[in-house]
């Protein structure tokens, strides 16, 4: 019996989230006294697959074969369910992310094993297996149990803490032969766009909403962002007036985001905003109006105007960087 | 062709959630129901492919697993435009149920398109679509920005980190909807309403699958520490703050 954690490539290099779910999957294999078996399906170098090792995989799996170069949801669930049931795993790790959530639900059908999504602790207990979640957007938790022998958990983005827990680099390569038959989804053309820093990757947020008051006084704002390594983002309605790309959007109905530190700059704090940056640790509010929700949510605030308090934090992070 | 578009009825967004029954049950009283945020985009998405009669849709359905309790969210989805809905009677458990009941009541209604939501802002589990693809065995996208149709076949749009990738696939398939799949929820007008009343809601019996999963009890947030505030004037002090105290750099 192992736990058997999913891993996604980026153009074949891992990132910071592949490395929070071997720590996830290493520390749950810990608690259960079995071993955490890392699977990467695609072309990725060894050089790159030993760093699972030292997030603590006991063992790093990677099937690679030029057939599977497109990502067909059936096609996956069925080389990543071929191999749990070939190591007898009783735990399956993915990420909370767009691929995770095609492929936990199909695998769950498939292993007729409970899932629970978002989860951002270790099981709080073994027998019964129970796992705590967000629910209601953040409004609330649940204490969840899974019924089923086998457990699929997907871990929320920048909850749990990368750990290093370096061993042998035991390496396996796979060869599975993808059924043609099944793949029915077609890549006609990819559009990317590179040197952005994603919002959802971003240890820090700077987003601005209505309170910013026209599309012509960003500058300050993406410049303390570029100052500090930081994402930006925005309110719905700033994407949707068009003052911002929609890919900024946070909330509800836009990306829902866990950074160390969110910037919500003329944001009022609508519980629709704050259902997507909730799980931020922490949130800085600078705002004209003093009652705004926004200051309920967060550590930090400022009252005052967005314009005038922004090149100020500016300098100060420029002078913070000059020592 | 034919849509079906799966509905999760929820409570409205500005919902204070308060439980009860020793934290076990959500406090249902005063609750307002709506059908969740991306399933009215769906809907909305599935009405626009339908509108425009080149694009061959003969019927845009709703389907949902839940009680009748339910039905006047789904009245909402038949004024919006909906053709018609289908309702498993059945009080779920979790998402792997409510696939399973959905799966067997829809299997032989030969839909093409099957559109889902994301995310349902109850459970946030985004299980659904996925798990109602592989009950039925079909092909799936995941996280789906725009449904086309060109020349009778499917134009997809998949948003992939930092980017898009744009896909053709074959009916009958399952889109998990997001962002973009629609601008704005189309809303019922009156002539709707009116005849939302007539539209039929087909009640299928359930077959009593059992969930896999079973909430515990349900706990509020922990309170934040209060804000600490700093004065407009020394903007500055906060950088330090969050540099000697947050420690965020
Ligand atoms: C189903 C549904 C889903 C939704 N999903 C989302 C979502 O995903 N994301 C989202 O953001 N919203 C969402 N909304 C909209 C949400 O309800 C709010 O309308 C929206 O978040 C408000 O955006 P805002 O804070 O930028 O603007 P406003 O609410 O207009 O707030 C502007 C703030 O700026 C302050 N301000 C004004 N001038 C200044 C200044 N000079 N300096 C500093 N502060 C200033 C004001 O005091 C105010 O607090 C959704 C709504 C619904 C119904
Ligand atoms: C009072 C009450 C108590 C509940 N208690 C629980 C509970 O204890 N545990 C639990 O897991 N669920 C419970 N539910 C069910 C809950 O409402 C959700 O429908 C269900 O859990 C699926 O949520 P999800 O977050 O997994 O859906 P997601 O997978 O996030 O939903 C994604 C998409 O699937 C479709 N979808 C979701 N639900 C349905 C549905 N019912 N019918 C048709 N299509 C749907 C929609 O297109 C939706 O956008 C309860 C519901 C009510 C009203």
């Amino acid at each position: 019996m192992s736990v058997l954690v999913f891993l996604e490539n980026w153009d074949g290099k891992f990132k910071k989230l592949s490395f929070e779910l071997v720590s996830y999957a290493s520390k749950v294999a810990e608690m259960l006294g079995q071993q955490a078996i890392a699977l990467s399906i695609g072309n990725v170098d060894a050089s790159e697959l030993e760093k699972l090792a030292t997030y603590g995989a006991d063992k790093v799996i990677n099937i690679e074969n030029d057939m599977i170069k497109a990502f067909d949801e059936q096609t996956y669930t069925s080389m990543i369910a071929e191999v749990a049931q070939k190591i007898g795993a009783n735990v399956l790790v993915l990420a909370n992310n767009n691929s995770g959530k095609a492929l936990a639900p199909r695998l769950s059908v498939r292993l007729k094993a409970g899932i629970v999504s978002g989860v951002s602790k270790l099981p709080l207990s073994l027998s019964p297996f129970v796992v705590y979640k967000k629910v209601y957007s953040g409004k609330a938790f649940a204490n969840v149990s899974i019924k089923t022998e086998i457990k699929i958990l997907t871990l929320a983005q920048n909850s749990f803490e990368v750990v290093e827990s370096p061993k042998t680099f035991v390496h396996e390569k796979l060869d599975i032969q993808p059924d043609g038959n099944l793949m029915k989804t077609r890549v006609k053309e990819v559009q990317k766009q590179s040197g952005k820093i994603l919002i959802t990757d971003a240890d820090i947020v700077v987003s601005g909403g209505r309170g910013m008051k026209s599309p012509d006084n960003w500058a300050p704002l993406v410049e303390l962002a570029d100052l500090l390594g930081a994402a930006t983002a925005c309110s719905r309605p700033v994407s949707d007036e068009g003052w911002r790309s929609h890919d900024e959007h946070t909330g509800q109905t836009g990306k829902i985001i866990a950074p160390n530190l969110y910037f919500a700059i003329g944001i009022s704090g609508a519980t629709q905003h704050l259902a997507g940056v909730s799980s931020s640790k922490f949130i800085v509010a600078i705002n004209t109006d003093k009652d705004a929700p926004i200051f309920e949510a967060a550590q930090y605030g400022i009252v005052g105007d967005a314009l005038k308090v922004l090149p100020k934090l500016v300098e100060a992070v420029k002078e913070m960087k000059s020592k | 062709m034919k849509i079906l578009v799966c509905i999760s009825n929820v409570p409205d967004t500005t919902t204070k959630v308060k439980f009860v029954d020793d934290s076990k049950k959500l406090d249902v009283i005063g609750i307002q129901w709506v059908i969740n945020p991306w399933d009215e985009l769906a809907l909305t998405r599935a009405l626009e492919l339908k509108d425009d009669a080149s694009n061959g849709i003969q019927t845009v359905t709703v389907g949902h697993v839940g009680l009748i309790s339910s039905d006047p969210t789904l009245r909402k989805a038949l004024a919006i435009g909906a053709d018609d809905a289908i309702r498993v009677n059945f009080e779920s458990g979790d998402a792997y149920n409510i696939a399973a009941e959905l799966a067997e009541a829809i299997r032989n209604e030969n839909f093409d398109i099957i559109l889902c939501g994301i995310e349902s802002s109850d459970h946030n589990g985004s299980t659904v679509g996925g798990m109602l693809s592989e009950f039925l065995g079909y092909p799936s996208v995941t996280g789906v920005s725009s449904v086309k149709i060109e020349g009778g076949q499917l134009v997809i749009t998949r948003e992939i980190d930092g980017g898009k990738e744009i896909l053709s696939v074959p009916t009958p398939f399952v889109a998990v909807v997001q962002k973009g799949i629609a601008k704005e929820p189309r809303i019922a007008a009156m002539r709707g309403i009116m005849m939302a009343r007539t539209k039929p809601i087909k009640v299928v019996e359930p077959l009593a699958i059992e969930s896999l999963t079973e909430v515990i009890n349900y706990e509020m947030p922990k309170p934040r520490a209060a804000c600490k505030y700093i004065n407009a004037d020394d903007a500055g002090q906060l950088i330090s703050l969050l540099q000697n105290e947050a420690k965020v750099f």
